[in-house]
């Protein structure tokens, strides 16, 4: 009964937060596709994205959240 | 009753037919698991936990249409939260050369591996459902109180630690036959 009690103990709850963010990745798509093209299209953005993701997005008014930040840093890395 | 692998693959099936509460269902299987490799498996700050958190569900959207096996999404997070946590680790000791095998000590493959036993467990206990799956998660993974948990449940606390005693049996009992390793000990409980 010990290592059950252990087992149950060794996965407390991720903070609500994450796991909401994550949970709300399907309602990003369409804004990711929307920085993406920007990004793609305006030299100057692309910079500044590549400097600084997350102070670039706040620059041009999007809220840098990290579920945002992870799903674009994966579109934008070289495949 | 399926097998959580094979429920796994249904669930990933419809993330892929574009069905957002089963991407809802599938971070909230997994989170814990994820959560606990990034903390206790590779004892990333909770800054870098954050981001790898993320980057693992980020990556895992993106590539769910591409994986071979649906039913090895729990196999496959493990490897992708794993290959994030190096990268994490190595980033932040970016002035040191690393090497991926100095990631690769025993000691964080046993840590890895009480934790897919851990998550073995708690798929045992989703699938118990009831009071009993409030009653030990909040007990033991959220280390609730006996009257924080009675007040939650609308349950006198005085009979709590008997609700838990005889949940961790059908716990057991439910383990049992397919997990003898977790099913075989007889100690008590000693919280």
């Amino acid at each position: 009964m010990e290592r059950l009690a252990d087992a149950l103990s060794a996965l407390p709850p991720a903070p609500e937060a994450w796991v909401r963010a994550a949970q709300e990745l399907p309602a990003l798509r369409g804004l990711l596709d929307e920085i993406v093209e920007r990004i793609e299209q305006d030299v100057e953005f692309r910079r500044r994205a590549v400097a600084d993701l997350e102070a670039a997005l706040r620059a041009e008014g999007y809220e840098p959240d990290p579920a945002l930040v992870a799903a674009l840093r994966h579109r934008l890395e070289p495949r | 009753m399926p097998e959580p692998w094979s429920e796994d693959a249904a669930l990933v099936a419809r993330c892929r037919k574009g069905d957002d509460g089963a991407w809802r269902e599938l971070v909230e299987r997994f989170s814990r698991y994820v959560y606990a490799i990034c903390t206790q498996g590779f004892r990333l700050s909770e800054r870098d936990s954050e981001d790898v958190f993320q980057e693992v569900f980020a990556r895992t959207y993106e590539h769910l249409g591409r994986l071979r096996d649906d039913a090895a999404i729990r196999p496959w997070l493990a490897q992708l939260t794993r290959r994030l946590c190096i990268d994490s680790l190595r980033g932040s000791r970016r002035e040191q050369p690393t090497d991926e095998a100095e990631f690769d000590v025993p000691e964080v493959d046993v840590r890895l591996e009480r934790l897919d036993e851990a998550l073995d467990v708690h798929q045992a206990l989703d699938r118990l459902g009831g009071d009993c799956r409030d009653i030990l998660d909040r007990f033991f993974a959220r280390d609730e109180s006996y009257k924080t948990i009675g007040d939650a449940l609308d349950l006198p606390s005085g009979t709590i630690a008997s609700r838990i005693s005889r949940c961790l049996s059908k716990l057991r009992a439910a383990l049992e036959g397919r997990k003898p390793r977790i099913a075989a000990s007889g100690e008590s409980v000693t919280r």
